[in-house]
């Protein structure tokens, strides 16, 4: 097996077994970033500091040392994280050339378990988008169709973890950021409960949504970079207090009442009747169906449940969110950091220019939006109301979740549509995030999984949503439905 | 419930955001299509109903943690500063503020 | 609740002060709160909003909230909730302050007053924890702003007054009893030139009986002579706009010391709109029962129960009482003084005498004095038992604050001070005089007190002052016979 082909699990074993060395693996993949620079998934490459890590772990290991699952795993980082040593832009021309004198405590975790970040990715401005066109930086290609997006905000990850140039990176996912990317581009991709990943140099969004989780090839691989990306963090006043968890050994410890053949028995899968309107395109309705059928098989039982204030997610959201970017990004003024305005005539001139030079259109348009809801007058109607919504969102899942474990459904209503297709209407792009929005709103751990293959060749994601604090439930039943089906292993034509 | 040219005006002065006209008048559209969507929302009665400001409220009872009252940064002025469009001994610089 | 009327105007006042709390570390993050850093020496990447930092409440604020609480009789909120208050200015870094907004940490409370011998309670609406901003410095930098962040991030108290006020006089005597009290409780040094407690003077007039009229809001007066002479200027603009038929916008207002006119600041958006929204960042603060009964365990006790404390207790009158707990300072020196010397009425004398005298001069506080409680004991006891008469004392007083000396025996000795107690040789003295003045003695029996001061005199004199004044009128007195 070629080595971009491994994944991190399989990688890890065979850098543990010194059959290849970190070195090795760094190098061939810096090879192959540079070879498909035209996908866009990268902006900034760190390779001199990338095989310098590689070379002291590999020096570490030859010593003696026991190293951790992920130590030598080449990874790399949605550039909403701040690093040290490497600009962080959060896709904005707001932050070109920004340096942290700090790194995100995921990034610090990672690095802390061996991993070797080999750059920043491409994303989202802000992480507002869901197609990667919103970058300031040029949009990245989806490996499947470079005619098509990857999906986003985390497009970049998506686009490079598909195309084999990293086995996984990392992602954040505000209203499906991480699941809507994973599913355009055919890999697995976990966002999990909120709090469970510290929001410690993430550059803010939307503070009560923003999470970090992994994008990989496969539930094995998200289990062990979330278990060390994971976790308390004392700097996040929203980080949740739990002990470590070790996501991989949840991920494979069997139900009660499962057996070889039937690994799911007694795992009660809740199917929304509002995940599947008429509307959704028939390829993902097809493909979805069909990845059920096979978790039936694998002794799972589906059951119609319904959350009925799925359609009212996307107002509520898009209310929300704009609403707390607004003030998140009011930072950016030109004072202490970030772009300032070349030419302005008193300080007004300098906010107003530096920010309107700094910003793209869709971030304007969410800092319009937030500052409208809640600006005086229009708070109750619009922000309060959304978030007494909100409850009432988390409340339904509550009520599925007296009724079953896990729900499922697709990720997003069609295939990635080609790139410039939603120019014209944002709006549109809102509408499209219906069922990835629900999780977001209500915090709760969600997968997407890939499923199949709809329209045109393009993979489809089956998304798995669980209660508060079950991400080993879903891994376990991701895992399961892997081990029994190949999707998730395919390879885009040209990056084999 | 549509929004005015002046509306979009008083939000931007509001967000500190230059739009030039033609921007304004593109802003004003899709502001008006987006707010289109949103007005199946008010419809829904919410009485009675608290507000889900954090999901951690609905996670776990959400009480904000605390940190002791403890001295743990030092000067890292130079490093913090890196990034400053216009720094001199020290303060960053802005154009003159007048009150 | 009427004050005096000015020019026929009854004034309405209410007041917002800013108590900077005394925590080592700012409110949101770690970096130290001293005052007088080198700039931005004590901005940490939170304090600079740089990207991706996020707030972590300080518990020695909150801590500090609830002793304030706790002495006003106020309300402690079991769960109260941060909000955003958004607007962009340079010295405020994530262009909002994180402050309180619906739901505040302390609700009501009260707080009294005395102006010119009347009594006066003061309402308190709330106090909520907020950060402070950083400092503009506009001396030349090129014709730019210097922005230091130093202080943004400290945590502030903000302390909200009803509009009970009715004169400048009741304003000052309330900002001052509140500084006394923050100060009392160790939550705040109070030191207002350095910016630890500001207030806003919220002021407005209107006829007797009619509603309220438009307030503006005099910001940042940073002493009480400052807050007086804003409010009296204001009142009188305010009123001759009235006269001459004028309306008054509501304005956000400075004042200018040199000038000592107040004037509405340059259009600061009139009517922000700071679109409060609970911080997403901060779950609500959580304050358990068991929190605010340890912080009342750990409470000093409170100026007025120590004042009454010391009126039932060492006899005290209400004016000296009050006195003597006019700073914790001062009352411990009271006490530890008292309890040396066991002469409760002669320490509070000598606070208020000659102590308060050297310390206004000087510029000093207690705690700086030059002269120890034990020290002033053992002078009062000296006092007491006769060895120096009250003038002496005063003497050997300077003679200790001046550092000449510390122990009061040996000053008195070196300055022979030590009065003539020896009767025997007292009585010599007497029988002397009243031989060698025997016009005084007769003007003396024919009627004449004068005479007998003078006598008294003779005796002083000719002891060359070291006789104990007492003893010697006693003795004259009994020498002479009743007259």
């Amino acid at each position: 097996m070629p080595l971009h082909q491994a994944g991190v699990a399989a990688l890890g074993r065979a850098l543990a077994t010194r059959q290849v060395s970190s070195t090795e693996v760094v190098s061939h993949l810096l090879g192959r970033i540079e070879a498909q620079r035209a996908l866009g998934a990268f902006l900034q490459i760190d390779a001199a500091r990338a095989l310098n890590t590689a070379r002291s772990i590999d020096e570490r290991r030859a010593s003696g040392q026991a190293l951790g699952p992920l130590a030598g795993v080449p990874i790399a980082h949605k550039d909403i994280f701040v690093t040290q040593g490497v600009p962080s832009t959060a896709g904005s021309k707001m932050l070109a050339g920004y340096q942290s004198p700090f790194d995100a405590t995921v990034v610090a975790r990672l690095a802390h378990a061996g991993c070797v970040s080999l750059g920043k990715l491409n994303c989202d401005e802000f992480a507002m988008g869901s197609s990667n066109e919103n970058s300031a930086f040029g949009p990245v290609r989806n490996p499947w169709d470079t005619a098509r997006v990857p999906g986003g905000s985390s497009g970049g990850s998506a686009a490079a973890v598909a195309a084999r140039l990293l086995p996984a990176a990392t992602g954040t996912d505000t209203g499906g950021s991480i699941r809507q990317p994973a599913s355009f581009s055919g890999i697995t991709g976990i966002k999990p409960t909120y709090g469970v990943c510290s929001r410690w140099g993430m550059v803010a969004f939307a503070s009560s949504l923003d999470q970090a989780g992994p994008l990989a090839r496969s539930a094995e691989d998200c289990a062990l970079l979330l278990s060390a990306m994971s976790g308390f963090d004392e700097r996040d006043a929203t980080s949740a207090e739990r002990p470590p968890q070790d996501f991989h050994a949840q991920m494979l410890a069997a139900r009660a009442g499962a057996s070889p053949g039937t690994p799911l028995a007694g795992l009660h899968i809740g199917l929304p009747r509002e995940f599947f309107p008429a509307a959704l395109a028939a390829d993902v309705n097809g493909t979805v169906r069909a990845a059920l059928a096979e978790f039936e098989k694998l002794g799972a039982t589906l059951i119609d449940v319904s959350l009925p204030r799925t359609e009212l997610s996307i107002p509520v959201y898009y209310i929300i969110a704009p609403a707390e970017a607004s003030s998140n990004l009011a930072r950016f003024d030109g004072v202490r950091y970030g772009h300032r305005a070349a030419k302005y005539s008193d300080l007004l001139d300098m906010y107003m220019k530096s920010r309107a030079e700094g910003f793209g259109a869709e971030v304007k348009r969410r800092i319009m939006i937030g500052t409208y809801v809640l600006s005086h007058g229009y708070y109750d109607a619009y922000y309060l109301q959304a978030q007494k919504l909100r409850r009432m969102i988390a409340d339904d899942f509550q009520q599925c979740f007296g009724q079953c474990d896990l729900i499922a459904g697709p990720v997003a209503p069609t295939v990635a549509w080609k790139l410039g297709a939603q120019d014209d209407d944002p709006v549109k792009a809102y509408l499209a995030d219906i069922f990835t929005l629900p999780a977001s709103l209500a915090g709760l751990p969600g997968m997407s999984v890939p499923a199949g293959f709809g329209a045109g060749g393009m993979p489809v994601g089956l998304q798995l949503i669980g209660n508060y604090f079950t991400e080993g439930q879903l891994l376990h039943a991701a895992h399961a439905f892997q081990q029994a089906t190949d999707f998730h292993a395919r390879t885009p034509r040209g990056f084999e | 419930m549509a929004l005015t040219p002046a509306d979009v005006s008083r939000i931007a002065h509001l967000a500190r955001l230059e739009l030039d006209p033609a921007e304004s008048a593109a802003m004003l559209v899709q502001l008006n299509g987006f707010f289109r969507i949103v007005e199946q929302m008010s419809a829904v009665d919410t009485r009675g109903v608290e507000p889900l400001y954090t999901p951690l409220a609905a996670v776990q009872a959400a009480e904000l943690r605390l940190r002791e009252d403890r001295v743990t940064e030092s000067d890292e002025r130079s490093r913090n500063q890196a990034s400053a469009p216009s720094v001199d001994d020290g303060l960053f610089l802005v154009p003159r503020v007048i009150e | 609740m009427t004050g005096p009327l000015i020019r026929g105007y009854e004034v309405v006042i209410g007041l917002e002060t800013h108590a900077q709390l005394s925590t080592a570390s700012k409110i949101f993050s770690g970096a130290a709160t001293a005052f007088g850093a080198a700039p931005n020496s004590q901005a940490c990447a939170v304090d600079l909003a740089l990207p991706g930092t996020l707030p972590v409440l300080n518990r020695g604020a909150v801590e500090r909230a609830i002793r304030f609480a706790l002495a006003v009789g106020a309300r402690i909120a079991p769960h109260s909730i941060f909000a955003r208050k958004n607007y962009f200015y340079p010295d405020l870094p994530k262009g909002y302050q994180i402050s309180q907004y619906e739901i505040p940490v302390v609700q009501a409370g009260t707080v009294e007053i005395v102006v010119d011998g009347h009594k006066k309670t003061v309402h308190l609406t709330r106090a909520h924890l907020e950060e402070d901003a950083g400092k503009s410095l506009h001396e030349d930098y090129h014709g730019m702003t210097g922005i230091d962040l130093n202080r943004a991030g400290t945590p502030l108290l903000e302390i909200v007054s009803e509009p009970d006020m009715r004169s400048s006089a009741e304003a000052v005597a309330y900002a001052r009893e509140l500084h006394k009290t923050v100060v009392w409780l160790g939550i705040c040094d109070g030191n207002m030139q350095e910016g630890s407690f500001r207030c806003d003077a919220n002021v407005s007039v209107r006829r007797p009986g009619a509603p309220f009229g438009t307030r503006r809001e005099i910001k940042n007066l940073n002493s009480f002579k400052f807050l007086q002479q804003a409010i009296d200027f204001e009142v009188q603009w305010q009123i001759d706009r009235q006269e001459d038929g004028l309306a008054i916008e509501q304005a956000t207002v400075l004042f200018n010391p040199d000038t000592g006119e107040t004037r509405a600041m340059r259009s600061k958006e009139d009517a922000q709109d700071y679109r409060y929204f609970p911080d997403p960042d901060l779950p609500p603060l959580a304050i358990a029962p068991q929190w605010v009964e340890r912080v009342r365990g750990e409470m000093p006790e409170l100026p007025g129960a120590m004042a009454s404390r010391f009126e039932r207790d060492d006899g005290l009158s209400a004016y000296d009482a009050s006195m003597m707990t006019q700073s914790l300072d001062f009352a411990r020196y009271y006490e530890a003084a008292r309890d040396a010397c066991g002469q409760p009425k002669l320490v509070a004398n000598w606070l208020m005498g000659e102590f308060s005298k050297r310390l206004n001069t000087e510029g000093r506080d207690i705690a700086a004095a030059p002269v120890a409680p034990p020290t002033l004991a053992a002078l009062i006891a000296r006092v007491v038992d006769g060895t120096v008469s009250n003038n002496g004392a005063r003497q050997v007083f300077d003679a200790l604050w001046s550092g000449q000396g510390q122990h009061v025996d040996a000053l008195i000795a070196e300055k022979g001070l030590k009065q003539l107690s020896d009767t025997g040789a007292l009585e010599k003295i007497v029988d002397e005089v009243i031989a060698a003045n025997a016009r005084s003695v007769d003007e003396y029996r024919a009627g004449k007190d004068k005479a007998f001061n003078a006598l008294v005199g003779q005796v002083m004199k000719a002891s060359k002052g070291q006789a104990n004044p007492a003893q010697a009128s006693e003795l004259l007195k009994s020498k002479l016979g009743a007259a």
